[in-house]
């Protein structure tokens, strides 16, 4: 479960661009879902996202996760129950570190960083299984430095190593939006298997309406920090794309877009 | 000739190990290494003239380079300073602290024993005695180089590379970036006393001044290192390192032979420094500048 209630979230506050994003938004999300999150520029969906995982602070208002306040938690602290997808597949992982490197990274998350060896051999076979499956052929190229990785391999390694170990929840920022169209959906389709096999509650943010439909249990259409639509369950079954893209186009209108 | 360009080369070598940490690996450009370096060197300096061994005055020495490279990195992280003005900041202050531990802005060590000249060395078999010096320097160079090389190989040494390849990988492995960025700015700063405790050792005084320019050629070696080699996969940074030391400390020595006063020093240095930026810049980019 994760909430925030009452949040108040203004930028630049007492300078010429001050903007009010938040005034006493709150959201509850329940276990196990899966959020699709929609709107245009500006509208406050990565702001929301940052406001959950810690990256920025709020003025006002309590998050949280589980049931316990976070909202004064250090942002890392917080990455222990939460994995990150960022819309730059270039944030999730380290371009100078090989594939085997940064899967052994992510996979000894939740656990020290000691001076143990860096990479369990004994792991290497397990990689290589969980990469074979996608297709892209990463599993022989274990020590190839992810820099040298296309940006959809890059993306589909950094969605790997952001639900390697246990959480409970995922977050997901337009991590397609980079993408091509295929490996959109390869990613997408990916995203959707390790949500169901690990039950993780899921945030995902996205500009594409089709996939919010798809494959959201919920959908929420956000604008100017508020929620202007939010459908799940029965009335999530009968959603259809046509429906977003009316209310978003009804919305850009009134904005003289 | 030679003997004395491998001498100093290994021991600058040391620094530059330091400084890969710093620069290469967590993109820190940390100016807090030209006043570690006369830090080292004084404690050494003081403890020898004590009457302390030699070599133990090296741990000492290594102990107060972490204190320095804490200071800055604790001025970087917790008080939220520029990378670089809390470097400046440390530097400066760890001046008069330099001057305090020495008492004075000079101390010889004529006379006593140093590293390289004790019981231990004078044991040497006459055909092995001009090569005690280097020899010694080699040993400590190579374990400084096997330890660090071991450590980035490490869980923890995996995080310091994460640190400066991609920070948000840190937090998201829910680990603290600022941290991470403190024990690197300790390593590299310990290194970087070593190398100016075995630099005081082996030229027999401790100068206030020694560290001027110290980064400027920890940076110039491993600059040319890791270009030189950059095509090389199977050879560590930490080797391109300490042979771009050795290579700037060449160069440096074959401009003083081509008739340059030595009072010219630094600004061979700096003007090395330059042309090896500027050559470098003609090489195709790194791998991390894809991102």
């Amino acid at each position: 479960m994760f909430e925030v209630r009452h949040i108040d979230k203004t930028y630049s506050p007492g300078t010429v661009q001050e903007t009010c994003l938040f005034r006493d938004f709150s959201l509850a999300i329940e276990p196990h879902s899966f959020v699709a999150v929609v709107g245009s520029n500006g509208s406050g969906k990565t702001s929301l996202l940052n406001i959950l995982c810690g990256s920025i602070d709020v003025d006002q208002g309590t998050i949280l996760m589980n049931g316990e306040d976070i909202t004064r938690m250090k942002d890392y602290k917080r990455y222990r129950k939460i994995g990150r997808v960022y819309q730059n597949p270039a944030l999730g992982t380290c371009p100078t570190m090989t594939i085997l490197e940064n899967l052994s990274m992510a996979d000894n998350k939740g656990k020290r960083f000691n001076l143990t060896g860096g990479v369990n051999k004994k792991r290497i076979e397990a990689y290589k299984e969980m990469l074979l499956p996608l297709g892209l052929g990463l599993e022989d190229k274990l020590s190839v430095p992810v820099g040298m990785l296309s940006g959809g391999q890059r993306q589909t390694l950094a969605l790997l190593m952001a639900t390697m170990t246990p959480l409970d929840f995922l977050i997901l920022d337009e991590h397609t939006a980079a993408l091509d169209p295929k490996t959109a959906e390869l990613v997408m389709a990916l995203t959707d298997r390790i949500v169901r096999e690990k039950q993780l509650t899921t945030l995902m943010v996205t500009h594409n309406l089709r996939h919010a439909v798809e494959y959201g249990d919920r959908v929420l259409m956000m604008h100017q920090g508020n929620i202007v639509l939010d459908k799940g369950g029965e009335e999530k079954k009968n959603l259809k794309v046509e429906d977003l893209l009316g209310l978003f186009n009804t919305i850009s209108i009134e904005c003289g877009n | 000739m030679l003997l004395s360009i491998l001498e100093q080369g290994l021991i600058y070598g040391i620094l530059a190990l330091g400084l890969l940490i710093t620069y290469r690996i967590l993109d820190f450009p940390d100016l807090t290494v030209d006043s570690s370096f006369p830090l080292g060197a004084a404690v050494s300096a003081v403890l020898t003239v004590r009457g302390m061994a030699p070599v133990w005055t090296l741990f000492f020495a290594v102990l107060a380079g972490c204190l320095a490279g804490l200071i800055t990195g604790l001025i970087h992280v917790k008080c939220h300073v520029r990378d670089l003005l809390s470097g400046i900041i440390t530097m400066t202050g760890l001046y008069s602290i330099n001057l305090n531990i020495a008492g004075k802005a000079n101390v010889p060590l004529f006379g006593g024993d140093t590293l390289f000249k004790n019981p231990f060395t004078r044991a040497f078999p006459a055909f092995l005695a001009p090569y005690a010096t280097l020899l010694i320097i080699l040993v400590i160079t190579l374990i400084a180089k096997l330890l660090l090389d071991w450590f980035l190989s490490t869980k923890a040494g995996f995080l310091l590379r994460a640190a400066g390849d991609n920070p948000s990988v840190v937090t998201t492995l829910a680990q603290d970036q600022g941290r991470v960025k403190i024990l690197g700015l300790m390593i590299a700063n310990a290194l970087v006393a070593l190398s100016g405790a075995v630099m005081c050792q082996q030229q027999r005084y401790f100068d206030i001044s020694m560290g001027t320019g110290a980064m400027v050629i920890g940076l110039a070696s491993v600059i040319i290192g890791t270009n030189i080699f950059r095509s090389l996969r199977f050879m560590r940074s930490t080797t391109m390192a300490l042979i771009g030391s050795v290579l700037y400390k060449a160069s440096v020595a074959i401009a003083l032979q081509l008739g340059l006063d030595a009072s010219f020093m630094k600004l061979i240095t700096a003007v090395l420094f330059l042309i090896i930026l500027v050559i470098s810049q003609f090489r195709p980019k790194k791998v991390r500048l894809h991102v």
